[in-house]
């Protein structure tokens, strides 16, 4: 999966244009610090990466047991690359229970680096090892660096006023100090973000400084490495870049929205994995003039985020799935009372509790139809961990200027990885824009733009507006409440016009790769990186396939249908059991074919391509290898 | 609740209201007779006296015969879904903390699938005003049992009668922390209009029960001892810093033996009858007076308790505030983050 080209520059240091590396340990082992530091400092080198963070799915599992076992595996390149690889070439694995999880994934010929002084007979047996696998010659066909990385840190901190514990828990920036240097990375950014980060406890943070360089030292010295690697700086577009994960760039684009509308965020939500963090990001925010509520549970979050949109302000509440599900009633109302709300659902493993901490895609026909009653709301989707910045501005443009609900399906994958990301200029983007019931313009709180159909927007302490809204059905003409036949038939296709109307107002679909031919990949949200990749790769190999990625849900951009049209066949890969087919299939009558992986993890670029060959005939049905 | 208003006009710039200022052009649907009319004329009484403008005060209510009340108020006003008003008020009040609140529940919407979120708005001393109208039943569903209904009570639901213990709702809304509890009853006008008031001045979560009677579903729930002519002697006025007397002469009081209250017959000393309080922190004293029913003891009416706390909008929007001064809100350097890198 990568080229190798021989550095002509220094010795033993080979020059790749793709690395995925994946470090699993105990999740007391610190390896998401140790994932994340690593990708600070290769962002800041100029690499293209993608990232995935793996989490246990215990707080705190057994010490040293399979479940217990923490990952984080990221890819970076010389090139644009879409996802955080399939396949590690490199895996540091800190204990026998991080072996055992995660070998599976390793390239044959890979370089897997073990904390040999981990292997004891203990930790062994928790990890349901009858024999040592660094000694039984099972573990052959990779390259093998076996390292006591617990003594090794031990003797480097030798001296410092800490116990055994303190000093075990510093072995993550060991490894670090060594992966450095296998891939020819600088310690600097390392050093300066731990000494913010450590400042106010210095015997820490000497701790891990001397930890990290004692492991970066070892690999120059030891005669153990004997080969080093190096990833060239990316030819990306030029602008000031940073490193961000999903939900940091979710909690950014609505503080932002928040500014280039001029109005107060309210943020209420119900803790629930993986959606807290962007309560967490946005509880930060009260300089920004963000409040920001920690309901009793979803149904209040949503109600409370109601209550705010009454009163003129914009109004937020973001769960996961299990928590839209308890918002349903809530949304519903806001549909009636056509009150502008966003909802962000970041989505995982369902039904029920489900595997929190895995993603999956399989919330969209809940917030298509998960309501009682014709109740349209808009959807959108964002595709990368960049992207739900964009979408959650747009998700308030809609919902603002077409007084409506709109549900934002982002997703574990999105919200936990990270990706460089280019910084907008504040001033390049478009305000956001609402408009606010005036006497000039209308006579009471339910008079509509004749274009958008949204009502007016009348909030408390506009004299002259008093009025009553509510989940009651209410005239067209007035808004008070009425129950006649037509004025219902009247008032639901209102309802579904208003969200249909939006589809002219958001930007067509853009195809990847030919305008027609054999296939096309159709795909949205979290998937993007693995579908965009997928297609890549098939062109390369000469096949006719091209991909698109839908980022407007409901309404679909105007030109899907065309779209669709140009090609003999649709395949529409999706992390649930066949939900967007469903709704193409019916608003389309297409023959879309649908590819389906249920299993809490994103797809393999390699899966998509052995559907591909099925689906053009090169190759016979395609099984997925769990 | 505050009577200031946003725009800090002053009290005298306000153009004096009445009561049919607060009168909306909506007719009041609700069966002639019901207790709701009552509750409706006194809040519309009351409103003018809080001097705020008609556009600043929002009525939230549930679902119920009860949550309809908002259309017949003129002022803003949502009528939202079933036990949710005090969630969507916390919302309201919070975002917009000028606003000046009321919350209209039922005994079903506040207690049954309401009761976490009132508990909630109570603990957490929202500035709003909650009006609970008691009819120990189901209205609008025409006649099911509610959490208020007395274990036995044959309904629609409940044929041979309930099996469900009651759950009493002045002592939900202290257990629950609330800084203003009252209770009050349909028929006494006047003590049902001085009782709105006093809510709708307290800062903080003010709480009020009303018996309201349903002469449709539940005719008569508190006819034994609110009816006109027994009142006197079956109920009790609590009055701040004053004996518990009561009986058309004030011929009968209350005095507490341990955390036992008892009927004293014609008492000749205050000194022996147990004082009301309603400024305490703790909250013994009100649980016991609400344990009080009849007919082994007259049902107390007015404040069980008022203290001062800090509100919860209140402190949000301090929050917001000190973060405002500490620092400076530069959305860029929010945007760009901790560590950034130049691609040429
Ligand atoms: C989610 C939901 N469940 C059930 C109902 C039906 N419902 C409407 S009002 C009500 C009970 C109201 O009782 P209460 O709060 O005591 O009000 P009252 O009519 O007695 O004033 C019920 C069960 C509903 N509207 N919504
Ligand atoms: S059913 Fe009862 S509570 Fe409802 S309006 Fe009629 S009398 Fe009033
Ligand atoms: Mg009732």
């Amino acid at each position: 999966m990568t080229t190798e080209i021989e550095s002509p520059l220094s010795e033993g240091v080979t020059t790749r244009d793709r690395v995925t590396i994946r470090f699993a340990g105990d999740s007391g082992d610190g390896m998401q610090l140790t994932g994340t530091q690593f990708t600070r400092t290769t962002a800041v080198y100029g690499n293209d990466l993608a990232t995935l963070p793996d989490y246990p799915a215990e707080i705190r599992a057994p010490t040293g047991s399979l479940p217990g076992v923490s990952g984080f595996q990221l890819s970076f390149s010389s090139n644009d690359i879409h996802t955080p690889g399939d396949n590690p070439d490199a895996l540091v694995a800190m204990n026998p229970a991080a072996l055992k999880t995660n070998l599976r994934d390793l390239i044959p010929g890979g370089l897997l680096v073990v904390d040999d002084g981990e292997f004891n007979s203990t930790n062994l047996r928790k990890a349901g090892y009858e024999n040592n696998p660094l000694e039984d010659g099972s573990l052959s066909s990779y390259r093998l660096l076996r390292i006591d990385i617990t003594k090794n840190n031990a003797d480097a901190l030798d001296g410092l006023d800490l116990g055994a514990k303190e000093r075990f828990r510093s072995r993550n920036f060991y490894a670090l100090g060594l992966v450095l240097w296998l891939f020819s990375r600088p310690m600097d950014t390392v050093v300066r973000w731990a000494t913010e980060k450590f400042g106010r406890n210095p015997v820490v943070l000497e701790a891990n400084l001397r930890a990290l360089r004692a492991g970066n030292a070892f690999g120059e010295t030891s005669e153990l490495v004997h080969e080093r690697y190096e990833v060239p700086p990316a030819d990306v577009e030029p602008g000031i870049y940073r490193h961000i994960s999903g939900n940091e760039a979710t909690a950014l684009g609505f503080v932002t929205a928040s500014h280039l509308a001029g109005l107060p965020l309210f943020y209420a939500s119900y803790p629930i994995t993986p959606a807290s963090d962007v309560l967490h990001e946005l509880a930060s925010f009260k300089r920004f003039g963000v409040k920001t509520m920690q309901a009793e549970d979803e149904i209040s979050a949503v109600c409370a985020a109601i209550g705010a949109s009454y009163a003129g302000q914009m109004a937020l509440t973001g769960t996961s799935g299990p928590g839209l599900a308890l918002k349903s009633e809530g949304l519903n109302l806001a549909v009636m009372a056509e009150l502008p709300l966003v909802i962000l659902n970041v989505q995982r493993a369902g039904p029920s509790t489900g595997m929190p901490t895995k993603t999956e895609q399989a919330d969209l026909l809940q917030a298509m139809y998960g309501r009682n009653g014709d109740s349209p709301v808009a959807i959108i989707a964002p595709s990368t961990p960049g992207d739900c910045f964009w979408m959650a501005i747009e998700a308030f443009r809609i919902a603002l200027k077409y007084m409506v609900p709109v549900i934002i399906l982002s997703d574990g994958y999105l919200a936990n990885g990270s990706q460089p990301w280019s910084i907008p200029k504040l001033a390049e983007i478009p305000p956001v824009l609402w408009r606010q019931a005036d006497h000039e313009t209308v006579s009471h709180a339910y008079e509509r733009d004749p274009d958008t159909l949204a009502r007016a927007w009348a909030i408390p302490g506009q004299a002259g507006f008093e009025h009553r809204v509510g989940g009651l059905e209410k005239s067209y003409e007035t808004g008070d409440i009425n129950y006649e036949p037509g004025n219902h038939h009247k008032m639901t296709l209102t309802r579904a016009e208003r969200v249909a109307r939006i589809a002219d107002d958001v930007p067509d679909i853009e195809v990847v790769g030919p305008q027609e031919g054999d296939l096309l990949l159709l795909g949205w949200g979290g998937t993007y990186g693995s579908i965009t990749s997928a297609g890549e790769r098939a062109r390369a190999e000469g096949k006719s396939v091209a991909s698109a990625h839908i980022r407007h849900l409901n309404p679909f951009p105007s030109n899907l249908g065309e779209v669709l049209s140009r090609y003999d066949k649709v395949m529409i890969p999706e992390l649930n059991n066949g939900q967007l087919s469903v709704l193409i299939r019916s608003q389309f009558l297409v023959d879309a074919i649908p590819f389906n992986k249920i299993a809490g993890q994103p797809f393999k670029i390699t899966e998509i391509l052995g559907k591909i060959d099925e689906i053009l005939g090169l190759a016979g049905p395609y099984e997925f290898e769990f | 609740m505050t009577a200031a208003n946003s725009n800090g006009v002053l009290d005298e710039e306000i153009p004096l209201l009445t009561r049919k200022d607060f009168v909306s052009d909506q007719e009041v649907r609700w069966c002639p007779g019901c207790g709701d009319y009552s509750i409706l004329a006194q809040m519309q009484k009351t409103l003018p006296g809080l001097k705020i403008p008609r556009e600043e005060i929002v009525f939230v209510s549930g679902i119920g015969c009860s949550s309809r009340f908002p259309y017949y108020v003129n002022t803003y006003g949502f009528h939202t879904i079933h036990g949710r008003a005090p969630a969507i008020a916390t919302g309201l009040k919070t975002a917009r903390p000028e606003l000046t609140v009321f919350v209209i529940t039922g005994d079903g919407d506040g207690l049954s699938i309401g009761g976490n979120h009132l508990m909630h708005l109570l603990r957490r001393n929202v500035d709003v005003t909650v009006v609970l109208f008691n009819n120990r039943i189901y209205g609008l569903t025409k006649g099911q049992y509610s959490p208020t209904s007395p274990i036995g009570k044959v309904t629609k639901s409940a044929p041979m009668g309930t099996t469900e213990n009651p759950l009493d709702p002045i002592k939900l809304a202290l257990a629950a922390g609330a800084t203003f509890v009252a209770r009050s009853v349909d028929r006494d006008t006047k003590h049902l209009e001085a009782t709105l008031s006093t809510a709708a001045q307290h800062k903080g979560a003010a709480f009020v029960e009303v018996f309201q009677n349903c002469n449709i579903y539940n005719d008569g729930a508190f006819a034994s001892f609110a009816d006109k002519d027994v009142r006197q002697d079956r109920m009790v006025y609590l009055e701040n810093g004053k004996p518990l007397r009561y009986g058309s002469n004030l011929e009968h009081g209350i005095r507490l033996n341990g955390f036992q209250p008892e009927v004293v017959e014609s008492p000749t000393n205050d000194n022996e009858l147990l004082v009301h309080d309603t400024n305490r922190e703790d909250i013994a004293l009100p649980m016991i007076l609400s344990g009080m029913n009849y007919p082994d003891f007259p049902v107390p009416l007015g404040v069980f308790r008022q203290v001062e706390r800090d509100t919860y909008d209140g402190l949000v929007a301090e929050q917001v505030g000190v973060a405002r001064d500490s620092a400076e809100a530069d959305l860029e350097a929010l945007i760009a983050g901790p560590e950034t890198w130049n691609v040429l």
